[in-house]
């Protein structure tokens, strides 16, 4: 099911590039309709599923731990199959890319003009490589699907983005494909490391058996550090990220920070981490430290932008720094915090880009001095904002509060001093999300301006990312059960050398 | 038990369909629903304290789990004793008052939906926070109530003055938060659990008194009540927050918000008796609040930021009275405070409503006959405010007081800052009503309050007469005070000490006896007022610490300092690049030479290494 559910987002996009030539508006709708096939198909087969199923612990590297599994010989000789997996974890991000998938092209309904055809091909080939990296138990499958979502998304940006777009497309590819190919030395390395009398194998479950350790280990281990946390992204390999959301097209920017900035976050908690226990526990102060100043510096510099997407993109860079911080703390309440805010993360952010996007599209401009009092005009608009806003700054009773608080709460049990500076994100955090409101939405209204509100398909997609968050931060549990037999099969593995974190922090720490 | 969850979730519902309804809900449908819902909400809590009140029961309420990792699983639940009950009633019952009140005085705002949405929520947020069960949910309505209180702040959103000054609300009282929220993570470490019983009990059985983990832990949470509850350090956002309509005033200041700090020190009393330490830091924080709140009141002009200041001063009394350990009776200010203070910002209302939105208390004058209702509020609220005898505040604060006296070794320092805050109360409240209601008008009333005004006037003023006289439910939650005899002559002072601020009050500004303008020529007498003015120039204080470097760093930064490293990785490639383009100069002769010296090179190395 998971290789025909990549293929037919693949196909689609074919479909929909040529569907260009009947009608310039057939092509959106091709996107829809795959979509909700693949949400339906997806939805199909986990009926088929018995439901204790769900609740058993799963461990990695044992084929029935997974909900789903397939595997297809692919290139023997070297040890490389189409081998997926499907656990709680992988369902539950599936599944966001799905839904985002859906806003992404309704945040872009009418504004794409040029070729939309192959706009919405290369939405749907990015959907399709971020599915396969969220599914992909073979770390060569792994590296191909990798690549295969930055291109498409390197050409969102590169064809349909705003004035300064070549130059930030090609700083998104540079960085990724860089980290990428460090990965990719890394996966080597792993693969031949572990080679036995069968030959070598990229399996995941055969590489977790047979991990360098020591110098090597380390070594291998920031290799895909690196790629991932560029991806995430962590300070200070986040540079990228500002320019590419700023520039690319709304439903370019949705998909990126909604779940491109997710699969660096999965890839250090499906890979990064279990296959290097010993080496992610020495190197844990430093990814937590990066995490504090991505939080705090994260903050500061969305504060100081006029730009409203690029504000949006610098509270990304402090949002994930939570999730660094909870991938690194390693216990179930910050694993359970850092896999929340990468869902009520992509949720509050792709609303907050979809916004950016609504106002660009009405007022031409995406600079906050030239904004101000929209409130008046578009009471909708405003409010949505609102929420989003107050979202995205961590209120109770929406996900990413959820999220932050259970990051920070497991933190404090490793690390107080730790939980207390990235505590600062959440005053920061108050202080930019509030200037935001300011500068566009309050203020002296411009009576001259006449901007349309929210319509019918926006306050709609508006309406249901709102009950999300609601749902998400008033009663979580049905994700925590979702995920919490992933983490109970990874938590042991690594219970032993992440034993000795407190320990390694407080020599670090005044 | 049903009325127990109608009674947050009443004031939510609407709040959630006057938002719904995007503004285009007609006037009168609008004020039915905001205020009729709060009017509901009061009269289940009023049914549900009758029962309570014959029984005793402590309720307990659970809806679900909110969420559960391992053990750590809060709930969605209430927890329902006398001291719920009292915050309940007040909450509501104040509420509906206020909102009654509304309906008249914001019938002209374009965005009378919006008002009552928000109000409603705020309203709903505060009931979370007093019925809450554990820390969580607490923190649910507590940062709800700072929310309410900055969108209500900057309801006129079109000033960006109102903007400023709510923005400063959420921003002051989350730094206060910040620091509660790492005492819930430190409570969760350490004791396992955030319910609030249990956890009181986890840190009796393991704590001692005077620990450092439990003076730790009541510390940051101490941080979020001075934030929330405008005490020092934190108190700078209060004066500010009149900025809003001033019914919100009126919530803020009497029902909701600001008492939110002294419900959750009293509510996690068992934690605090475990810190000595920070019990006598939270009567000092206290005493200095009341003190310069005081002194703050007595210079300014605005009839609103009077107000603001002395709501300041009165909430140092009650953590005063936390501090000395009589949470009782810090609660029982707290009840008639909202009595009194929801009657004085209302009746301020009514002036600023009849007199054309003026503030300044120097252009009013005279208003004695002309708005009869008002000036009765006025000095109804004021003697209260002063606890004149047999006002309401009259018998909390004289409890405070005598707590404080009682107290070994530091009680009668805090005896004698809070009788000397006492004496300025007499002031600064009879300042305001000596120079609004009598002398020659200077303003004209232009109308004069109808029934949904004046009714909550009048029976806030009932209220803050008798208020003294209702006996709290409080036993069996608190500890039982001690109960020091104490000297007749001090009982006498704390009873005399108000009237001779009334007394000094008239002198300088009715009877003219003593010349303000006499008192203020001397150049450091002028300083010193305009130091008070300016609130002891705190927020100049804070902006040069905080606002101004933060800007300056964020200024500084904008343009991505990281981006030099790979700007310098761009830089080094493009001067190699440069560099190695000069051998790729096209010419053959260069080549061949190149060729030959490599030649050369290679012969040597290999004839080097020959045997």
């Amino acid at each position: 099911m998971m290789l025909q559910l990549i293929l037919l987002l693949l196909v689609a996009g074919v479909v929909a590039w040529q569907a260009e030539r009947f009608s310039s508006t057939l092509p959106r709708w091709v996107t829809v309709v795959a979509v909700l096939l693949a949400l339906l198909m997806l939805i199909a087969n986990l009926g088929g599923i018995p439901a204790e199923r769900f609740t058993l612990v799963s461990y990695p590297g044992e084929p029935q731990g997974w909900l789903m599994y397939s595997q297809h010989a692919w290139i023997p000789r070297f040890g490389i199959s189409l081998e997926f997996g499907m656990d709680g974890l992988s369902l539950l991000l599936l599944l966001l890319t799905l839904g985002l998938g859906l806003v992404a092209v309704v945040s872009s309904w009418d504004e794409i003009e040029f070729k939309p055809g192959l706009f919405q091909a290369n939405l749907l080939w990015t959907l399709a490589g971020v599915a396969g990296v969220f599914l992909a138990l073979d770390l060569f499958l792994f590296f191909l699907f990798w690549e295969v979502m930055l291109i498409p998304m390197y050409l969102l940006i590169a064809i349909w983005g705003h004035e300064k777009r070549a130059y930030a497309a090609m700083k998104f590819f540079i960085f990724t494909q860089v980290s990428g190919l460090l990965m990719l030395l890394s996966i080597v390395v792993l693969a031949f490391q572990g080679a036995g009398e069968d030959g070598i194998s990229f399996s995941y479950s055969d590489l977790l058996a047979s991990a360098p350790t020591g110098r090597a280990g380390m070594l291998t281990m920031l290799g895909f550090f690196i790629a991932f946390t560029v991806k995430l992204p962590g300070f200070p390999f986040h540079t990228w990220l500002p320019d590419a959301h700023t520039q690319a097209p709304t439903a370019g920017s949705v998909l990126l920070a909604g779940i491109l900035l997710k699969t660096g976050a999965y890839g250090l908690l499906r890979f990064c981490i279990p296959l290097f226990p010993e080496a992610s526990m020495q190197f844990a102060p430093v990814a937590m430290g990066l995490g504090v100043l991505g939080i705090v510096y994260g903050a500061i510099l969305a504060f100081a932008q006029s730009d409203f997407k690029r504000l949006v993109a610098y509270s990304s860079v402090s949002h994930m720094g939570f999730v660094l911080l909870g991938l690194y703390a390693w216990n179930s309440l910050a694993l359970q915090g850092a896999i929340m805010q990468m869902v009520a993360h992509g949720v509050s952010t792709a609303a907050l880009f979809m916004m950016a996007g609504a106002l660009q599209h009405r007022l031409h401009t995406r600079d906050m001095f030239r904004m101000g009092g929209l409130w008046q005009q578009a009471p909708r608009m405003g409010a949505c904002a609102m929420f989003f806003a107050v979202a995205s700054l961590g209120l109770p009773g929406m996900g990413n509060f959820v999220a932050e608080f259970l990051v920070l709460a497991g933190l404090f049990a490793v690390s107080p001093w730790m939980t207390a500076a990235a505590a600062l994100g959440l005053i920061t955090a108050a202080v930019y999300s509030l200037w935001m409101m300011q500068q566009a939405f309050q203020g002296r209204p411009d009576n001259n301006r006449e901007m349309a509100d929210f319509g019918v398909r926006e306050m709609s997609a508006m309406l249901v990312m709102m009950a999300v968050l609601l749902g998400l931060g008033l009663y979580p549990q049905p994700l925590f059960d979702l995920t919490q037999p992933v983490l109970e099969g990874l938590l042991p593995r690594m219970s032993e050398p992440m034993s000795a974190l407190p320990r390694l922090l407080s020599e670090v720490s005044p | 038990m049903n009325s127990i969850v109608l009674i947050p979730l009443l004031p939510l519902l609407s709040a959630a369909v006057l938002i719904l309804s995007t503004g285009k809900m007609p006037r009168t449908v609008a004020s039915l629903m905001g205020a009729g819902s709060i009017g509901l909400s009061a009269l289940c809590v009023a049914l549900l304290a009758s029962s309570f009140l014959a029984d005793g029961e402590i309720r307990e309420l659970t809806l679900w789990t909110w969420m559960s990792i391992g053990d750590f699983s809060p709930r969605i639940a209430f927890y329902i004793d006398g001291l719920t009950i009292v915050m309940m009633s007040v909450i509501t019952g104040i509420g509906f008052l206020i909102h009654l009140y509304s309906i008249e005085f914001m019938w002209d705002d374009e965005s009378l939906c919006r008002y009552f949405a928000y109000m409603n929520l705020f309203v709903a947020a505060m009931l979370l926070l007093v019925m809450a069960d554990n820390l969580l949910l607490l923190y649910l309505g507590w940062e709800g109530v700072g929310l309410c209180s900055y969108l209500l702040v900057g309801f006129w959103y079109r000033d960006p003055d109102n903007g400023a000054a709510a923005r400063k609300a959420f921003i002051v009282t989350r730094i206060g938060d910040t620091a509660m929220a790492l005492g819930l993570f430190l409570l969760l470490t350490e004791l396992g659990t955030l319910d609030i019983q249990p956890l009181m009990v986890a840190a009796n059985t393991q704590w001692q008194t005077g620990d450092t983990l439990p003076v730790l832990a009541t510390a940051l949470l101490l941080g979020g009540a001075v934030g929330k509850s405008a005490q020092l350090p934190l108190h700078t956002w209060l004066p500010d927050a009149m900025a809003g309509p001033t019914p919100v005033s009126a919530l803020i200041h009497a029902a909701t918000m600001v008492t939110a700090g002294v419900y959750l020190i009293a509510r996690t009393y068992g934690l605090f008796l475990l810190a000595p330490a920070t019990l006598e830091a939270v009567a000092w924080i206290g005493l200095a609040t009341l003190l310069i709140a005081a002194f703050a009141a007595l210079a300014q002009n605005d009839i609103k930021r009077i107000l603001a200041y002395s709501t300041i001063s009165q909430i140092g009394y009650m953590f005063l009275a936390l501090g000395v350990g009589a949470f009782a009776s810090g609660i029982f200010h707290l009840v008639t405070h909202a009595f009194f203070k929801a009657l004085l910002f209302l009746a301020a209302g009514a002036v600023i409503h009849c007199l054309h939105h003026e503030h300044n208390i120097f252009r009013m004058g005279g208003l004695r006959s002309r708005l009869p209702v008002v000036f009765a509020s006025f000095v109804i609220g004021s003697a209260a405010l002063a606890a004149l005898p047999f006002t309401s505040g009259f018998y909390s604060k004289d409890a405070i007081l005598l707590a404080a006296w009682s107290l070994q070794d530091i009680g009668p320092w805090l005896w004698a800052g809070g009788l000397l805050g006492a004496l300025l109360t007499g002031i600064y409240s009879f300042r305001l009503v000596f120079i609004v209601f009598f002398g020659e008008a200077r303003t004209e009333p232009d109308r004069q309050p109808g029934w949904k005004m004046a009714g909550p006037l009048i029976l806030l003023c009932v209220l803050s007469i008798v208020g003294g006289w209702i006996a709290l439910p409080l036993a069996g939650v608190f500890p039982a005070a001690e109960s020091h005899p104490v000297n007749h002559s001090v009982e006498w002072i704390s009873i005399g000490v108000p009237l001779l601020g009334l007394l000094l009050a008239y002198l300088m500004f009715l009877g003219g006896q003593i010349s303000v303008d006499k008192l203020l020529s001397a150049p450091m007498a002028r300083r010193l007022v305009d130091f008070w003015f300016s609130g002891w120039r705190f927020d100049q204080l804070y902006d040069l610490l905080w606002v101004k470097p933060y800007k300056a760093i964020a200024h500084w930064w904008r343009n991505e300092p990281v981006d030099a490293l790979y700007n310098g990785i761009v830089a080094a490639s493009q001067w190699g690049h440069r560099r190695l383009l000069i051998l790729q100069n096209g010419e053959l002769r260069w080549y061949a030479t190149i060729m030959v010296l490599g030649l050369v090179l290679l012969l040597a190395v290999m004839l080097r290494n020959a045997p």
